[in-house]
């Protein structure tokens, strides 16, 4: 088995789809030659053509429009924002037009595209690089939001979009690209060789939308993460020595409602972690899920760990954070609760 | 200026002070109460902009950007190099779809007042555009149209039956009532599926013309805007990615002087043409009389080989007017002069390509008469046919539950969970 960070699986991706199908291609600011500001697009301009890798404009609403057209005649465009932060222009063109022309044309064309753009704070990229918007793309009927939180992931679900019929949103949580990150920046940066999730078949593979993943198993506390949130959240509870169930959601829409259910009605506890902004974020819509299917075997509120309602500021990014010390209070207070 | 038809108001250039201090707001020439004057547009007597080869360079296109391509006079004739050389045949054909288009809309207008149809557009004036523009191209090549060219669908033979379920929302609907009324889909008809989100489709017409190109075929895309939706930003993403990509489409910019209430100063139109747009992007620029059946067939086809053989995309600048209002919602005489339509200085489409046909000894009051009594009865047949199917108004026959449909391929859990609930809901409506 190949060991691979997440920038190499999410490569190797495209690579094995590209090499697959002549209909893939792969196209965004600065990913052809140069092979992208976060390397992910690296070689493969090389390897399968000009026209099979390239650069565009700078363009977000462009880059969108293309892609759907293209998807319309049956090719299967991959595109890459550079960072989400820019994806507000291309915004018009995913919710009303990829997500919608299935619907609107009643099946007789559809827009089966992948959107891959990075999320997410922890590399000092202050308000315009760092943000992770994923809320505002749930809210949309049409349009499918996945996260991985691991190279292994990462690759087999970014697979599975680019075969899916639909427009899919591949979210990159830019500070796991290189290794793990549990929290504190202080320590020292881990890299995913040698985990178990950095261990990446060479090949063709999926996983499956709609599927979380049971990052820990325990008894005390459902921990509902996703992206970076993940690894911050695994640390937090071994270091407290608390028996959690972590489930790792990686597909936001369409969401494993069972697995959480599940998960909720054992434990009774649910804690909901994310890097986004509290109010209206994605954490509403899954306490509302809980609230919803486990009131009865609730011991305590539910407590949502997330950044601050401020835009993600560039000095003080370990102060917005949602690191160990946000999480470990929340935990204790679900426990206490 | 005026010679060449530009729309400046009273034909004057803004004129401009140093340190103006007031905030210029542009207001259209007339207004409800005032008598239309468009003597500031002058026609061109002139039907010979030249036809340059369709792979000239696109600077040399530059001038036409700003002329007006122009092919049948007033008196019946015709003129100059782009006369596309049509056979009688084919005009009587393309006076006949213009026909059915008018007669179309004069018919669901009303059947939209009697409250059968929620809602209509109608194209009156325009149906030279869609009618010559899809003529002049081949069945495999995809056009984006707006909600105004319905002419396309006629044009390539798609049954008014079927254009009718979809205007009724009934069970004949292909699209079973998932969209309002004239924002069509019909992929076999090279017609792509309307957005009610004006100019978005502009980018994506542009990303289809790419992906023919990527597939090595011969065909290309169309997109149309109003001139109004040319201030979108997907405007400038189409012209600035059909440039760059050398996308194998046409930009159409149907310039009807109105865009609901809006003049088309309004979306900058007061300084410069629309065509002009294209020359800053690099691409080629083409000006026509869009109330001119064989002008616009003649641009279409040089635009489409220009396009089919390597040289990328044109914009394309028809000049008309919208001779009735935005919609049925909609009521001009609020915002502009009743009669503007009529002393439009071009015309009207139909009069002058069935005035063209009678010059030539090919047309003729008999003719005329069974034509008409033909599509009238073809309209008819078809509306009662697609009646029989249901109607909003009445009953739509189309099950509730495919509202649940399309939304994915397949149904995620949430949505699966969603229509259950919506089951029992209906079940104890229908009690």
């Amino acid at each position: 088995m190949a060991q691979m960070n997440m920038i190499e699986a999410i490569r190797s991706a495209m690579d094995v789809k590209m090499s697959q199908d002549p209909d893939v291609l792969v196209f965004g600011e600065d990913v052809g030659y140069f092979g992208g500001v976060f390397r992910c697009t690296a070689g493969l301009q090389e390897k399968h053509g000009l026209h099979r890798c390239f650069d565009t404009p700078i363009s977000e609403g462009g880059i969108m429009g293309i892609a759907i057209g293209m998807a319309a005649h049956g090719l299967r465009p991959i595109a890459e924002i550079q960072f989400a932060d820019y994806i507000y222009p291309g915004y018009d063109q995913i919710a009303s037009e990829a997500a919608r022309l299935r619907y609107r044309s009643n099946g007789q064309f559809t827009a089966p595209l992948t959107i891959r753009t990075p999320v997410g704070g922890g590399i000092y990229g202050g308000q315009t690089h760092s943000q992770s918007p994923e809320a505002l793309f749930t809210h949309i009927s049409g349009l499918k939001t996945v996260i991985p939180s691991n190279p292994y992931d990462a690759k087999g679900l970014l697979i599975t979009a680019i075969e899916d019929n639909d427009p899919v949103l591949f979210l990159e949580p830019k500070r796991l690209y290189n290794g793990l990150f549990e929290g504190d920046p202080h320590s020292p940066a881990k890299s995913w060789a040698g985990h178990k999730f950095g261990e990446v078949p060479e090949g063709h593979y999926t996983v499956p939308f709609e599927k979380a993943r049971h990052i820990a198993e325990g008894t005390d506390v459902t921990i509902l993460a996703y992206g970076t949130m993940v690894w911050v959240a695994e640390a937090t509870a071994r270091e407290m020595g608390v028996s959690a169930d972590i489930l790792d959601l990686r597909s936001l829409l369409p969401l494993d409602l069972e697995s959480i259910s599940e998960s909720v009605q054992k434990t009774g506890r649910c804690v909901i972690l994310h890097e986004a902004t509290r109010t209206s974020g994605f954490g509403a819509e899954l306490s509302a899920q809980v609230q919803e299917s486990c009131f009865y075997h609730l011991e305590a509120p539910i407590e949502r760990v997330t950044g601050w309602d401020t835009p993600y500021p560039h000095a003080q990014e370990w102060a917005y954070f949602p690191g160990p010390i946000r999480v470990s209070k929340a935990i204790r207070r679900v426990l206490e609760g | 200026m005026s010679e060449i038809g530009l729309p400046f108001k009273n034909g004057l250039k803004m004129s401009k002070r140093s340190n103006q201090s007031r905030l210029y707001v542009p207001e259209p020439p007339f207004r409800p109460g005032d008598k239309p004057d468009y003597s500031y547009i002058t026609v061109p007597a002139d039907h010979s902009p030249p036809r340059p080869d369709p792979m000239v360079d696109h600077h040399e296109t530059s001038d036409h950007s700003l002329g007006l391509i122009r092919v049948m006079r007033f008196n019946g004739e015709l003129a100059g190099e782009w006369n596309p050389g049509l056979s009688a045949d084919t005009l009587r054909t393309a006076l006949k779809n213009m026909s059915i288009n008018r007669a179309m809309d004069d018919r669901m207008f009303k059947m939209q007042r009697q409250g059968k149809l929620s809602f209509y557009m109608k194209s009156t004036g325009e149906e030279a555009i869609s009618c010559a523009h899809t003529m002049a191209l081949q069945d495999g090549d995809m056009i984006f149209p707006t909600y105004r060219q319905v002419g396309i669908l006629i044009a390539r033979g798609c049954p008014m039956k079927d254009m009718m379920c979809q205007l009724l929302s009934n069970k004949g609907d292909a699209l079973e009532g998932k969209s309002l009324p004239v924002l069509y889909s019909f992929r076999d008809y090279g017609f792509f599926t309307v957005s009610g989100n004006l100019g978005t489709q502009l980018i994506q017409g542009v990303g289809w013309g790419m992906a023919c190109a990527y597939k090595g075929t011969d065909d290309i895309a169309s997109v149309f805007t109003g001139e109004g939706a040319t201030a979108e930003g997907d405007f400038h993403y189409a012209l600035n990615f059909a440039s760059t990509y050398r996308a194998p489409c046409i930009i159409n910019v149907v310039n009807n002087q109105w865009a609901i209430s809006s003049f088309q100063g309004i979306a900058a139109g007061e300084g410069e043409t629309f065509a002009a747009r294209g020359v800053g992007y690099g691409l080629a620029t083409l000006r026509v009389d869009g109330n001119d059946f064989l002008a616009v067939y003649a641009a279409t086809q040089w635009a489409a080989e220009r396009a089919r053989r390597g040289g990328g995309a044109t914009v394309i600048e028809h000049f008309t007017y919208r001779k009735e209002g935005h919609s049925t919602s909609d009521d001009p005489t609020k915002y502009r002069p009743e009669n503007e339509g009529e002393v439009w200085p071009f015309g009207d489409p139909l009069d002058r390509l069935r005035h063209h046909l009678v010059t030539i000894d090919e047309w003729d009051d008999a003719r005329e008469t069974a034509m008409q009594e033909e599509i009238a009865a073809y309209i008819r047949d078809a509306y009662k046919s697609a009646e029989k199917l249901g109607s909003l108004s009445t009953e739509t026959g189309i099950d509730p539950l495919t509202m649940f449909e399309q939304v994915y391929e397949e149904l995620p859990g949430h949505l699966k969970d969603q229509r259950e609930d919506f089951k029992s809901e209906w079940a104890e409506k229908l009690g």
